[in-house]
């Protein structure tokens, strides 16, 4: 098939992006050829200011060089502006005669400086801030030139005038309003701000308006005369008073711009043929100036420019941090406050911290910190989501490593990831120390938590250290962090939520793996690793018994019904019904050990025994010389019903708890679920079986039992909460049986309770099992029907649809 | 030299989307994939990053994911998908009849794990 023909005009983040993520989905349905009025490859815009200041290189900040477009088949015009479109004849024209055809054009031409039009802007010495000619004008003159006037004392003028002052200048910030960043900062932050900023030996002049820029006899500018008359000396003036999106090109040929190029959300302007991204745009009435946003838009582009037509943007959240070194700055949302809103206000002037969170109907909406940023990202990520907060709001000003969650192991009890050295081992699961992922970040240019964990493993195998990887990425890929949008796709063969996939699977009827990717038009054949797992269990819970289990969809250890080890061998663990055996169980398991040599036998914390290093050639002579039940370890499902011996043995047993913990392993021994399930049931109040830390706890009292839900003993150690309290062994089947039910329908795959009552609310769950007594009941039913005739694995395979082809092995 | 093949298995002993194990003496086992289109694959059953059993993996597309750390390794070339890094031996495949043939040359060359290739 002939390949279209796509133009790019403009070399920057926000389009370089969109041809990354293309290339990702659609990689050869394009001849690609970029223009770029400035003669570098792309480059991280953002850390100019690192720059300006000395603490990187021009070299350190290229995202893409020369050799990606040409290993990428791009073709690359550098230093070549584009000043026509002809739309008729489909053609792009260079300023020096180039042209290219498109099928395709792309306009991503960023913004331009704003230089205020007064008279002297056109002297030598006056510049904007916006490339790496301009940093390295400033970079120059700071060798040769004593005073410099940054006029703005926005985000970008801050930061240009801390990088002149470390290059050894002179450096006044003229500001037309009172307080510095009005943009982001309230009256109170900005002057703690200018405090700090004056301590290190900048001065300000707030609440001046600049009339003329006064030129020497050599045509460069001498000094800066304000509309009161006074005036400062000036060889260097930097222009950061606001960028204004390059509209330009895209006026000229007739498109429809106001204020920016207008686009829809699927990044299109009124010609369908050009697509617009980044700074240039005006969606929704708003024009971009921060990353995270473009990126977005970038990834929607794609979408479209592959022709999947399924992408959209809708805005963005945006968050914003300063990037002075030793200033910690960071605000998000309508931080400003106003009518309908709340505030809740820390503020420690002599301490230097001053945080402001704003909060509407009980949901975050704004949030202004200065001094402690560490909870930036936690409360981003409330904003983004519009979580409601009234459960956290008494401690949610003592940000996230306060919140009555102790508990994350694996990173030496940090929660601030700056106070981490970078020796320090971020990620205890791959051994990550915090030095590897800000190296990362830098050389390879990363900007998400997806790209951190794809290229180091850091946080990708448990995610207790997200949160502090999050921080690193915030501190070190300057400005703003790109955080994972709130749903996520499935996986990357499509861009279905799981929610979506379920509720499709249930309305339609869905009972095969096939079918469910076909109905949902899965980028992908087969799917992956990742989502064949979670489709097979949403129909067999959805649809159980007419969907099929299909063990190729399963992970090894729920296909061979057994733990695989790390030198490929099994372990084996046989069911012990509420943590009890006898003399004839254990002398069987004793004669199987010693038959097969079994290594290792050991007893695990469900309270049953483990044989390890069992060869799956094996397996089904050892499974059948046990003579047991399969203890169903491995499954995404009932593990263990823990007990404590209870009022049978106990002198403070109030309840017979061993038993009530066998009725419930009984009765939900082969259930699957969105992940493992593990229960506990204490005969008293000194809970001794841990059920504290269930998914499900029963605790016995004298006047019957308590039942607590979604807890979790792992990762990172969650309480379980209070649901309700119950008299009878029946009662505690049905509710338990209906919560675990509801999260068995409801549950996203790989969710533990914990996570999936987070998500959903206590609310909910409790409107569901607890106010609905109807409800209830039909759940507790749903789950026994599903529930019925479900085989034992190892005693029934063909019934369990187990392929028993694998236990034997093809000899020469 | 000449290939001698070895017919292992019928192309139907494999579970689609699926391996088998072929053993071998001494040496490393040897996993033959069937993805969905029916094409046969085989590669040495371990992985380049630990040593894992690709054979118990599960199958994609042209490709299979390690079970003990969730490696993608593309079925063709036995190599580490991006950004990981390392490949595993492969194995020349004879698909005739609907039987599935392994060369002996190769079965029986010392394989070297290390480097992933048959041994010089």
């Amino acid at each position: 098939m002939k390949k279209m023909k796509l133009v790019m005009v403009g070399n920057g983040m926000a389009g370089v992006r969109t041809l990354e993520e293309l290339r990702k989905i659609a990689p050869d349905i394009y001849d690609i050829t970029v223009f770029g009025a400035e003669p570098y490859a792309n480059y991280n815009r953002i850390l100019l200011s690192p720059v300006l200041a000395g603490e990187q290189t021009v070299k350190d900040i290229m995202l893409n060089d020369v050799d990606w477009y040409e290993e990428n088949g791009i073709t690359l015009h550098l230093g070549k502006k584009i000043t026509k479109i002809d739309r008729v004849k489909r053609l792009v024209i260079a300023e020096d005669g180039t042209t290219a055809e498109y099928d395709r054009l792309l306009l991503a031409t960023g913004s331009n400086p704003f230089m205020l039009p007064v008279p002297g802007k056109d002297l030598d010495g006056v510049i904007g801030y916006r490339d790496i000619y301009d940093t390295n004008a400033m970079i120059e003159a700071a060798t040769k030139y004593k005073h410099a006037v940054v006029i703005g004392g926005g985000l970008l003028g801050l930061e240009a005038a801390n990088g002149l002052k470390l290059r050894g200048m002179d450096v006044t910030v003229v500001h037309l309003p009172d307080t510095l960043m009005e943009r982001q900062l309230d009256h109170t932050a900005g002057k703690m701000l200018q405090k700090s900023l004056e301590d290190r030996g900048l001065s300000f002049l707030l609440g001046k308006n600049t009339q003329e820029l006064l030129g020497d006899e050599k045509g460069r500018v001498k000094a800066v005369r304000f509309a009161d008359g006074s005036e400062i000396a000036a060889q260097l003036v930097v222009m950061a008073v606001g960028i204004r999106p390059n509209t330009a090109l895209a006026e000229s040929a007739g498109i429809y711009c106001n204020r920016g190029i207008v686009v829809n959300d699927t990044m299109q302007t009124y010609d369908p043929r050009i697509y617009a991204v980044g700074e240039c745009v005006n969606h929704r009435g708003t024009a971009y100036g921060l990353v995270a946003p473009l990126f977005e838009m970038a990834k929607v582009c794609a979408n479209h420019l592959a022709n999947f037509g399924i992408g959209r943007y809708q805005g963005s959240v945006t968050s914003t941090k300063l990037k002075v070194t030793g200033i910690d700055l960071f605000s998000a949302g309508d931080f400003l406050g106003g009518e309908g809103t709340e505030e809740i206000m820390l503020s420690d002037p002599i301490g230097g911290v001053y945080k402001k969170l704003v909060l509407k109907d009980n949901k975050l909406v704004g949030a202004c910190l200065y001094g402690d940023t560490v909870d930036g990202s936690w409360y981003f990520s409330m904003l983004r989501e519009g979580k409601d907060v009234t459960e956290i709001r008494d401690t949610l000003m003592f940000g996230e490593a306060n919140l009555n969650r102790p508990g994350d192991t694996g990173h030496e009890g940090f929660s601030k990831a700056a106070a981490m050295p970078d020796s320090a081992e971020v990620c205890g699961c791959n051994g990550v120390c915090k030095g590897t992922i800000v190296k990362a970040i830098k050389e390879k240019g990363l900007f998400t938590i997806e790209d951190v964990r794809k290229h180091t493993k850091a946080s990708a195998s448990c995610g207790s250290c997200t949160g502090l990887v999050e921080q690193i990425i915030m501190a070190t890929a300057g400005g703003d962090y790109s955080s994972a949008s709130k749903v996520k796709p499935m996986c990357g063969c499509t861009d279905h939520t799981h929610q979506e996939v379920r509720d499709a699977i249930k309305a339609n009827k869905l009972l095969t793996v096939a079918d469910t990717m076909k109905f949902m038009e899965w980028r992908t054949p087969n799917g992956c690793a990742s989502c064949r797992p979670g489709i097979n269990y949403y129909l067999i819970s959805t649809w159980p018994h007419e969907a099929k289990d299909d063990p190729q969809s399963r992970f090894i250890n729920e296909r061979a019904h057994a733990n695989i080890q790390k030198d490929g061998t099994f372990s084996v663990i046989p069911r012990m019904w509420g943590g009890e055996t006898n003399s004839s169980e254990l002398r069987r398991i004793a004669d199987v050990v010693d038959k097969y040599k079994i290594p290792t036998v050991k007893v695990t914390g469900g309270q049953r025994i483990d044989l390890l290093g069992v060869k799956k050639e094996d397996l089904r002579n050892v499974w059948q010389d046990l003579g047991m039940p399969s203890g169903l370890a491995y499954a995404k499902g009932l593990r263990t019903v823990k007990t404590c011996v209870g009022s049978e043995w106990c002198r403070f047993g109030t309840q017979d708890s061993t038993r009530m913990g066998q009725e419930l392993e009984h009765q939900l021994a082969r259930m699957y679920a969105p992940h493992k399930v593990k229960l506990a049931v204490s005969g008293c109040p000194r809970n001794c079986a841990e059920a504290g830390i269930k998914d499900v706890g029963v605790i016995g009292v004298d006047s019957g039992w308590e039942i607590y839900i979604a807890g979790n003993g792992g990762i990172k150690t969650e309480v379980a909460q209070f649901l309700v309290k119950l008299k009878t062994h029946e009662e505690v089947l049905e509710y338990s049986g209906a919560f675990l039910q509801l999260y068995r329908e409801e549950g996203w795959y790989l969710e533990r309770t914990v996570h999936y009552v987070s998500r959903v609310g206590m609310d909910h769950v409790k409107q569901k099992v607890l106010d609905d007594a109807e409800n209830r009941k039909a759940l507790y039913e749903r789950l026994l029907f599903s529930l019925e005739g479900e085989a034992d694995p190892w005693h029934e395979p063909e019934k369990a649809q187990v392929d028993t082809r694998q236990f034997a092995p093809l000899n020469v | 030299m000449s290939n001698e093949w070895k017919v292992i298995c019928r192309v139907d002993d494999i579970p689609v989307l699926g391996s088998r194990v072929v053993q071998r003496h001494g040496q490393p086992n040897v996993a033959i994939f069937r993805n969905s289109e029916d094409k046969i694959f085989a590669l040495l059953d371990k992985c380049p990053h630990k040593g894992g059993p690709l054979s118990q993996g599960i199958v994609f597309g042209e490709r299979v994911a390690c079970p003990l750390h969730n490696w993608s390794i593309e079925l063709n070339s036995g190599c580490a998908v991006a950004p990981d890094e390392g490949c595993t031996q492969r194995f020349a495949i004879k698909v005739e009849n609907g039987e599935v043939a392994l060369d002996m040359h190769e079965l029986n060359a010392p394989s070297d794990v290390a480097k992933g290739l048959a041994a010089a």
